[in-house]
């Protein structure tokens, strides 16, 4: 399948900014199930930083804008063809050991609830396969997590995603990274894009989902807030331990103001003209 | 003078009589009229206050304006005594920088089953986004401070290794520069090794790490969390003796390949910096997104070569309680060579046979729990009461996998100013090891005194004080 993706991000300042520091990893990398025939990003007058891919096999740049900044747009697009790999990342040329993302962070931190979440999602499956113990708490997450949007907030815990019972992609896969290591298996965030099909969640600005290292296969994605493994409708970006770390774009302004974001993504097939997401 | 203490080793004392290297300072302190000596003792203190060597050592907290007291006895290596230590401190600093540039890269230490995975990656101060960067010369930290004690004439153990960014090196240059101020005929009268080459050391330390796009001489800076932290007149000091700019993060950015400062004249590229701010502040684009100290950018400019940073991010991976334990054998497998220092021997209840050991030998022991810091759940066996070595001997038994031991340390003593004469008490001893394109060691150190009579600690804040450290020349 080949998949055409437009992602723009515009800020706008309420009063100008002094300087504008973003570090991007918008470049979808060259693995199995995606291969890129074309991309780019377009950062309007920003000076550009050298890049490098890092440790996670993550194109990595930064941009720069000397102010004074009211507004600043980014725009990745491009051509990608994918193919279903069943959720498996393979070919992805990456260094950091699975066993690295044992821990959690801040937001999937884990508490008494996620452990006993854990437990009750893994009942009676000591004997089962790695993948079987990775579906069931996935399967388990897209059950006691409802897709409802504004109901969370980017700086929602797993634990108050969990207990809440409600949220978006985010939230998905920060329950399910927690549940994971409660587990003991390595789990990180995945960030990308999605074609969209009718009944699809989580139409929001980019996608995300989360990576599960399996014994004997490697990382496999679960996209638990659509109940399946990312296929050829799905380009992955960049991963990190929770969605700030995984960001596509961390960026700090020099000088106090209210920033508007704006992100509009559009993901379509470009053997047929389709669907488009948008959002504030 | 008394006989010395058998259970301690006296560094100046060989049973009642005075050791060579000694000998001088003994006649000196012998002839000092009590009045010149309380004279002196407050001379020291003037100028102490005046250059504003206040800050707590090592970054303990306590009252910043505080002034650390100093003694005047030093503290004497001979020349031989030197010589091993010194091989020994740069062995472990090049086998700790060995194992950093091996556990972001290849991981070959942890393949070979020396050192379990997860102490690495689990660990707090490993940074994922060091994994595969290679830093120049693939030195990882600049800066060793291996903290030492002394246990017998040549007996010394590594207490703990620091790789990040050890403070105190600004005492070890002060205490000099006073006790030659005050003293000057000592200096005539003994042949000491100077320490003032460090500041000219760690410049060329620094600068032969600069990136390999820096053409000409570098740029260095040390960048400091600013005047409230507790090590800022050390930073200032050190900008001072190597002639760089001291910076905060609000005085450098990020643009293109490279790090500027901001000066007077325009934007000023940044070649080396020597940081004094923890991993988590550098950068928020990268590490913590609240930090107001760090420089947006600076990881990536660092990733892609256009800027040195000292100690590099993650380096606290190989200083870890955790990562301690395996130190020798970081020696023997990078360099090849038997460890010339020793670690305090651990006893891993763990093991059937160390267990059995401990618990015949608990009353002489110190019983930690594996995970716990801070002096909780810890058995002193000295100074342990019979029920408690009882109680720890049922909770061993009952969780071996619980407990490591290790022996009391008898910490050496060297002769200190009492309000009597001098008398002796506990030391310890950081040296600071340069690692850039060569590993350089100044002859000397900090040595920290335990001013109160019996006490073993040496801290700061529970009553340790400093000394000058002297190295006798061939």
């Amino acid at each position: 399948m080949k998949l055409r993706v437009r992602h723009v991000s515009r800020y706008v300042f309420d009063a100008p900014v002094k300087r504008l520091a973003q570090s991007h990893r918008l470049w979808p990398a060259e693995t199995q199930g995606q291969s890129v025939i074309q991309w780019s990003v377009e950062t309007e007058n920003a000076v550009t930083g050298s890049g490098f891919r890092d440790g996670a096999g993550d194109w990595t740049q930064t941009v720069t804008v000397k102010g004074p900044v009211s507004e600043f747009t980014v725009t990745a697009e491009g051509l990608v063809e994918t193919s279903d790999t069943s959720g498996v990342l393979r070919g992805h040329r990456e260094r950091v050991p699975a066993s690295a993302y044992l821990t959690g962070t801040r937001i999937t931190g884990l508490t008494a609830e996620l452990r006993m979440a854990a437990e009750a999602a893994l009942e009676g499956m000591d004997a089962a396969s790695p993948l079987d113990r990775a579906h069931a708490l996935a399967r388990y997450v897209s059950d006691h997590v409802v897709f409802a949007p504004n109901r969370t907030e980017p700086a929602t815990t797993a634990a108050e995603a969990l207990e809440g019972g409600e949220g978006v992609c985010q939230d998905h896969t920060h329950v399910l990274i927690a549940l994971a290591h409660a587990a003991d298996i390595p789990a990180r965030y995945v960030t990308g894009y999605m074609l969209s099909t009718e009944d699809s969640q989580g139409a929001e600005a980019s996608h995300a989902w989360a990576e599960l290292h399996v014994h004997g296969l490697g990382w496999v994605g679960f996209d638990a807030a659509n109940r399946c493994c990312p296929n050829e409708y799905y380009i992955r970006l960049g991963s990190g331990y929770d969605a700030s770390d995984a960001a596509p774009i961390r960026g700090i302004v020099d000088g106090a103001t209210q920033e508007t974001l704006d992100v509009s993504v559009a993901v379509t097939d470009s053997a047929r003209q389709s669907q488009s997401q948008r959002q504030q | 003078m008394a006989q010395a203490d058998q259970n301690f080793f006296n560094e100046m004392l060989n049973g009642t009589d005075v050791r060579a290297a000694y000998e001088n300072l003994d006649r000196w302190q012998a002839n000092m009229p009590s009045d010149l000596r309380s004279l002196k003792q407050h001379e020291a203190e003037q100028l102490f206050r005046r250059v504003g060597i206040t800050f707590a050592v090592y970054g303990e907290g306590g009252d910043p304006e505080r002034l650390i007291p100093f003694d005047m006895f030093p503290r004497v290596f001979t020349a031989d005594e030197w010589r091993k230590l010194e091989r020994g401190i740069k062995q472990r600093a090049a086998a700790l920088n060995a194992f950093l540039a091996d556990v972001y890269d290849g991981r070959e230490i942890i393949r070979a089953g020396k050192i379990p995975e997860h102490i690495v990656t689990r660990n707090e101060a490993f940074e994922k986004a060091m994994v595969g960067i290679r830093p120049p010369m693939n030195i990882w930290s600049h800066i060793v401070g291996i903290d030492l004690v002394r246990t017998g004439r040549d007996q010394f153990y590594v207490l703990e290794d620091n790789c990040r960014t050890p403070s105190g090196v600004s005492y070890m240059l002060q205490n000099r520069e006073i006790m030659m101020r005050m003293f000057p005929q000592l200096f005539v009268e003994n042949r000491i090794a100077p320490v003032d080459g460090y500041a000219s050391a760690l410049w060329r330390t620094l600068a032969s790490v600069a990136p390999k796009k820096c053409e000409g001489e570098p740029n260095i800076v040390i960048l400091t969390p600013g005047q409230f932290n507790s090590a800022y007149y050390e930073h200032s000091f050190l900008a001072d003796l190597m002639g760089v700019e001291l910076v905060e993060g609000q005085d450098l950015f990020v643009e293109g390949d490279f790090c500027w400062m901001k000066t007077t004249e325009g934007p000023q590229k940044v070649d080396v910096i020597y940081r004094r701010i923890d991993d988590a502040f550098l950068d928020p684009l990268c590490f913590r997104p609240d930090s107001m100290l760090g420089i947006p950018g600076l990881m990536n400019v660092y990733r892609s070569g256009g800027v040195t940073i000292c100690s590099a991010p993650g380096a606290g991976v190989a200083d870890d309680k955790a990562i301690y334990t395996f130190v020798p054998e970081m020696v023997r497998f990078y360099l090849g060579e038997a460890p010339i220092l020793e670690n305090v021997p651990t006893y891993q209840c763990a093991k059937t046979d160390d267990c059995k050991y401990v618990l015949e030998n608990l009353e002489e022991l110190v019983v930690k729990e594996v995970h716990g810091s801070g002096g909780y759940g810890m058995l002193v066996g000295p100074k342990a009461d019979k029920a408690m070595i009882e109680l720890f001997r049922d909770k061993i038994r009952a969780r071996p996998q619980n407990y490591i031991a290790q022996p009391t340390l008898a910490l050496s003593t060297v002769p200190t100013f009492v309000e009597e004469g001098i008398a002796p008490r506990h030391v310890d001893l950081r040296p600071y090891c340069l690692v850039g394109e060569k590993i350089e060691l100044v002859p000397g150190g900090l040595t920290r005194v335990a001013l109160n009579e019996g006490s073993l600690v040496v801290n700061s804040s529970q009553g340790g004080g400093v000394k000058d450290t002297w190295v006798l020349a061939e």
